[in-house]
């Protein structure tokens, strides 16, 4: 476990100007996907004279929400494509940004409890060598070696029969992630603006010209979306509609211990995963809740049925006290994979459908999504993550093949 | 959890449920008809409302029925549960309303003021054949 300490806090890290009457594009969401898009879009492409606005604070959405567990080992080609890019991302990131957020590569475990898990595991496993993603297929015994406190006992409801592992896999400090990038973005010229909630758009024709928001109206010549659990609520705002429906998503955190956990483990058939973050916390989430919802909360017996789950695999959770608990608001899609692309509004984009999963494909959601925004056209990574896949058909269905999607 | 009237059995707990995602979504009536943009509505674009929702579930551990519901999906509160097959009904009714005011309207759709108070199952006519 990482003895590293997180670096003081600046005085700032970024500026908060006041909105300008127009910019060359308007990035909606200060989320990660958000502030990722608007650094590569001044980074890679020069173009400076752009804003991100946030209706609350900055990565106060599932930024701040989520479980913080970074892997790459997807089934499908495309999948694996553009979360192992990300993952090469998140390696430099830290350099390039110049800001040590924590990102520890210390593996990541998804349990196989049943004989189709252990199928489809080492499948998986098969998949990711090919894609050059690091994979390998653990037995009982290397699980226990790796992870001491997990119990492989076959005495349990649902034995361990075993785990694929991603070395290269790990957590990173969601915060300062965004922070880093905000800071980095800031430097360049680009305007944060929180507490601006955007609450329509102008169009001329087809083609959007403008945002309106709490704090007046903007001129922009492109829009970029990447509200996450919002999408569909702009999408309709903007006049078009998204395959996408909102959940709430919860997670939750015990009290400090010592360093007993030294991976993160993940297990798709009991519906829980757990690492321990670097002050000491266990950090535990769960699956969605069944409802559709936007109130930030979910139900309780969601967090019951995790918790028994996470008892049963660490038996020395048992005395473990809860200390908090939060949901967040997911948009996800039918085949669990994202939507990066263009819109069927002229001059608007969106970036959305990562739903449980989208903080380890921060990076490169940034990359891809500032591209299509720049260029008009999708990077390679994000062409068959086009919304026109749901007409095609071409679907890349990471249900059950991607484990738990997060 | 929510507490939800089950138009059979009264108020039970969620984890008696089902969800079934938005309700009066119908089967194309002439699916021979249909270009590819017309199937992905059908098939993968469902209404994401943010507030009043109607809704469908199923109450799988008790009387195994589906039934429709409208829920604010913000603040949760159930304000209306109906059959299958009927339309949706007008729900007014503010997410604040006070408590315990459950009516049975029309048709068997039972409209509440607020998801939270426990409505007494007798107070909840099970509709005939609330299946379709
Ligand atoms: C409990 C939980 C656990 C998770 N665990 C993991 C995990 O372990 N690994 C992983 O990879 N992913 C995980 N995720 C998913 C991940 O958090 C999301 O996919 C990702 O954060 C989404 O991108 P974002 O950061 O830009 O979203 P957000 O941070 O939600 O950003 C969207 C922003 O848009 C803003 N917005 C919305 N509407 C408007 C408007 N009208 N005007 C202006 N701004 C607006 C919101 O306020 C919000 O700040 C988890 C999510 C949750 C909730
Ligand atoms: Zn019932």
């Amino acid at each position: 476990m990482s003895t590293h300490q997180l670096p003081e806090h600046p005085e700032f890290l970024w500026h908060n100007p006041e909105p300008k009457s127009s910019y060359d594009a308007v990035i909606v969401g200060g989320g990660g996907h958000g502030l990722a898009t608007a650094y590569f879009l001044a980074k890679n492409h020069g173009m400076t004279n752009i804003a991100v606005l946030e209706k609350g604070w900055l990565a106060g959405g599932n930024m701040a929400r989520n479980t913080t567990i970074i892997r790459s080992n997807y089934l499908w080609d495309e999948s694996a494509a553009i979360y192992e890019h990300a993952l090469k991302l998140w390696e430099v990131l830290p350099e390039e940004l110049e800001y040590d957020f924590l990102f520890s590569q210390r593996g990541v475990m998804n349990l196989a409890h049943t004989l189709g898990d252990v199928r489809e595991s080492v499948r998986r496993v098969g998949a990711n060598k090919l894609n050059g993603v690091d994979a390998e297929w653990l037995d009982p015994q290397q699980v226990k070696e790796l992870c001491p406190i997990l119990n492989i006992s076959d005495n349990i409801r649902y034995p361990v029969m075993g785990a694929t592992y991603q070395p290269r896999a790990g957590i990173a400090k969601h915060d300062h992630v965004a922070w880093a990038f905000a800071r980095k973005c800031d430097e360049m010229g680009v305007d944060i603006i929180q507490n601006c909630e955007v609450t329509g758009f102008l169009k001329d024709g087809n083609r959007v010209v403008g945002v309106k928001t709490n704090r007046g109206t903007i001129n922009t010549e492109k829009v970029g979306l990447c509200a996450a659990g919002h999408s569909s609520v702009l999408a309709e705002m903007a006049g078009f509609r998204l395959p996408i429906q909102s959940h709430p998503l919860q997670a939750l955190v015990s009290e400090l211990h010592e360093p007993v956990h030294p991976t993160v483990v993940m297990s798709n058939h009991v519906h829980v995963y757990v690492s321990q973050a670097h002050k000491g916390e266990l950090v535990m989430g769960a699956g969605v809740d069944s409802y559709n919802g936007y109130g930030q909360r979910g139900s309780f017996h969601v967090i019951e049925h995790q918790m028994a789950a996470a008892v049963e695999l660490f038996p020395i959770f048992a005395r473990a006290h809860v200390l908090r608990t939060w949901g967040g608001i997911v948009d996800t899609t039918l085949d669990a994979s994202p939507i990066v692309g263009t819109t069927p509004v002229e001059n608007m984009f969106v970036n959305c459908g990562w739903g449980t999963g989208g903080f380890k494909g921060t990076p490169a959601a940034g990359l891809t999504f500032a591209h299509t925004i720049a260029t008009g056209a999708p990077h390679k990574l994000n062409k068959p993550f086009a919304l026109e896949r749901f007409e095609t058909g071409a679907l890349i269905d990471e249900h059950g093949a991607a484990a738990v999607a997060h | 959890m929510l507490l939800i009237p089950c138009p059979n059995c009264g108020p039970r707990d969620e984890t008696e449920f089902h969800y079934g995602g938005q309700a009066h979504v119908a089967y194309p009536e002439n699916p021979n008809e249909l270009n590819d943009r017309e199937w992905a509505e059908y098939l993968f674009y469902r209404e994401n409302t943010k507030g009043t929702f109607a809704e469908r579930w199923v109450h799988s551990t008790g009387c195994r029925q589906w039934f429709n519901m409208v829920r604010d999906t913000v603040t949760y509160d159930i304000q209306a549960v109906y059959q299958m097959g009927s339309p949706r009904p007008a729900t007014a009714v503010p997410a604040a309303a006070e408590s315990g005011t459950a009516t049975t309207a029309a048709n068997s759709t039972i409209t509440l003021g607020d998801a939270a108070s426990s409505t007494p199952a007798s107070s909840i006519s099970a509709p005939e054949g609330a299946t379709k």
